[in-house]
Formats: C-alpha cells, structure tokens, sequence
C-alpha cells in the first residue's frame, strides 16, 4: 500500500537525518530510487526547486513525493511522517531525558555519527555530479555538455570565494538555468 | 477568559510560526536568525540563552531545524498543544507551494527550454551538496576517529557506487555509531585499569 510505503519511507529520512537539509539527501536518494519513485534526474529537479522555495529540503521532498506518488493524502502522510521524529524527539528531550544532551556518551557517538554523514553527503554530491557527466541526461554516455557545464558552475561558485565574495545558492541555480538552456540548445 | 486568552495564544504561535516557514529562504542556518529576531526580540517567548540550547539541541538530533526549533518554542508557551500548532504552522507554507508546485512542473519539463535549464539545474545541484560537506567540515572539529570514520564512508559509499552494490546510508550511519560507542567503551575500560 502506497501510504504506508510513503510513510514509512519519510519516517526514516525523518528519524536518519542528522546534520540539516543536505544531510537528508542522501537518505531521500536512497528512498525515493529504491522505491522507484523518482528517477535520479527528477530528484536533482526536485533538490533544485526545493532550494528555491522557502522551508527544509527533506519537508518539500516529502511532499512532493508524496503528492506525485498519491495525491494530497500522500503528500500529507509523507509531509507527517518526515516531520514526526523531529517533533517527538524535542517533546522527549524536554519532558524527559533533560540531561541527555549533557552526557559523555551521548556526545562522543553523536560525534562520530556527525562525521560519518559528513562524509555520506560529500560522496553523494560526488556520485550525483560524476553520473551526470559520465551517463549523461537521457543518451547513456559521456555527457561533454554536462561536464562543460560542471567546471563552468563550479568557477562560477568557487573562484569569487578567493576574492572573499559569495554567490548564493538561489543564484547558482538561477545561472545553472540559464547556462543549461543555452548549452544543450547549442 | 482564560480559555480566550489560550486560544489566542495558539493563534499567535501558528501564524508567527506560519510567518517564519514562509520567509526562510536558505536553509536552517538562515531561520534561526529570524526566530531569534521574533520569537527572542520580539515577541520574548524565549530567552537568548533558550535560544542557544534550542540551537544546539537542534545540531544535536535528526530533522529540520525549523520543526525542532517550533516544537521547542510552541512546548515552552502553551504546552504539548502549543507544539501542535507552531510546528504545523511552521510547515505549512512550503507544503502548500511545493504541493501547488508538484501539479505542474511535468507540464513545464514538456517544454524543451525548461528541460534544458533543468539539466544545467542537475550540474549546480551536485556542486551545492558537495560544497554543504565542505562547509559542515569546516563547523566541525574532529578526533582521529571521526577523520577514519568520515574517509571510510566516503571510500565505502564511493566503491559501492563503483561496483553498483546497494548500501543504505543508513546502515553506514547505524556502523558508525556502533563503532564509536565500541571505542568509547574499550578506552573507558583501559583508562580504568
């Protein structure tokens, strides 16, 4: 059952996602494709539009998943499902384990699981951008344009951090449309 | 009168938090900003020193931050009720728009310039999470083990994508907290002796 799925799919991106947004991005990934729910393409749409709406990635993902795969009780459920461990883990810290968050333990692990999705997040943006060039978008093969593209956004956003100025990730997106358009029109 | 005065209280809780879900372009980082600016200056529902425990509390367990942070404010001003609705509130708005959003984007894609946008959309994309790594990385002061335990997941993530096995990040997540709180109790253990 389609609800169910969706529920407990978000469930566990809700309750795997420490470390913020990008750190639920991976746990989507595998979720949504395991599932056969997004293609790899569709998801990287999805990251995009997230970026560039208000609220969480995980939170929009969830609804739109949701909403393709089941209408607006899908996008409902999902929605929910993602938002639960959050809300039901601060209620318990306050209400009842006040000093976990103090213990020795509890940091040390919290610690290392931290680092640990550091790196899940480093190789999924290395994953996702190698298999846009290497596959490219509908052909499967070496994509030039996707790899011109890659080396082009990737001065764009990393050189003007040199000379201390920071181009916003709604911008990137922004120059990435443009490009786009013009570089697979050619 | 003192029913009055609660539901007005749930009220306020929802639309402020509605308020916040909308405007916080930008990722957590960039709404904690705007809930110290209402909820602590403000509005004075919480301290500034609340504010930093939500922070870390936040830091320190799964989820968004904004569900974390509206959860915590809606408890301390009205009870469990009160987290109900600030936490609905807060997730409202991008639920509306990404639902009103995900009814027609196929219909865009149809169009080939939009596709097209959409594929240099998909380059930005990988170059955004990489560079969300390399920010978290520079936030985060690591031990030795953190460093083995960050460079592990990335070689066995990368040559599970090499050799097209499925390993969940789950599962990665799960091994390394077992192998931390393995550590932690072997050199509690040889400290003792």
């Amino acid at each position: 059952m389609i609800y169910l799925q969706l529920f407990l799919g978000f469930l566990k991106v809700g309750l795997f996602s420490f470390g913020g947004a990008y750190a639920a991005i991976p746990l989507i990934r595998d979720i949504v494709i395991s599932n056969n729910w997004l293609s790899d393409e569709m998801l990287s749409y999805m990251i995009a539009v997230s970026e560039s709406t208000p609220g969480p990635v995980m939170i929009n993902t969830a609804t739109y998943v949701g909403a393709l795969k089941g209408g607006i009780l899908g996008s409902a459920v999902a929605t929910f499902a993602v938002a639960l461990p959050a809300f039901v883990i601060i209620l318990l810290i306050m209400i009842v384990f006040k000093k976990l968050l103090k213990s020795r333990i509890f940091n040390f692990t919290l610690s290392s699981l931290k680092s640990s999705v550091i790196g899940i997040i480093f190789a999924t943006g290395v994953i996702m951008s190698y298999e846009n060039i290497l596959f490219g978008s509908h052909e499967a093969g070496f994509d030039l344009r996707a790899l011109i593209l890659f080396v082009l956004l990737a001065a764009v956003y990393f050189i003007p951090r040199a000379y201390k100025k920071k181009i916003s990730s709604i911008l990137l997106i922004g120059l990435s449309a443009v490009f786009g358009a013009v570089i697979y029109a050619i | 009168m003192k029913n009055n005065s609660k539901i007005k209280n749930l009220f306020l809780l929802f639309f402020t938090f509605f308020k916040i879900g909308l405007f916080t372009f930008g990722g957590g980082y960039a709404m904690i900003a705007l809930i110290e600016d209402i909820c602590v200056e403000k509005k004075k529902w919480i301290s500034h020193d609340d504010m930093l425990n939500v922070t870390v509390i936040a830091e320190s367990t799964p989820g968004p931050i904004s569900i974390n942070c509206a959860t915590y404010i809606g408890y301390r001003q009205a009870g469990f009720l009160g987290s109900v609705t600030a936490t609905i509130g807060v997730i409202l708005p991008s639920f509306i728009i990404i639902f009103l959003i995900s009814r027609v984007l196929d219909n865009f894609l149809k169009y080939t310039v939009v596709s097209n946008a959409f594929k240099g959309i998909k380059a930005a994309v990988g170059i955004l999470i990489i560079d969300a790594s390399y920010k978290l990385l520079k936030q985060t002061k690591m031990s030795i083990l953190n460093k083995i335990i960050l460079i592990a997941t990335v070689v066995v993530m990368l040559a599970a994508n090499i050799f097209s096995v499925r390993i969940s990040s789950v599962i990665l997540i799960i091994s390394s907290a077992v192998v931390s709180l393995s550590v932690y109790f072997v050199s509690n253990k040889a400290v003792k002796k």
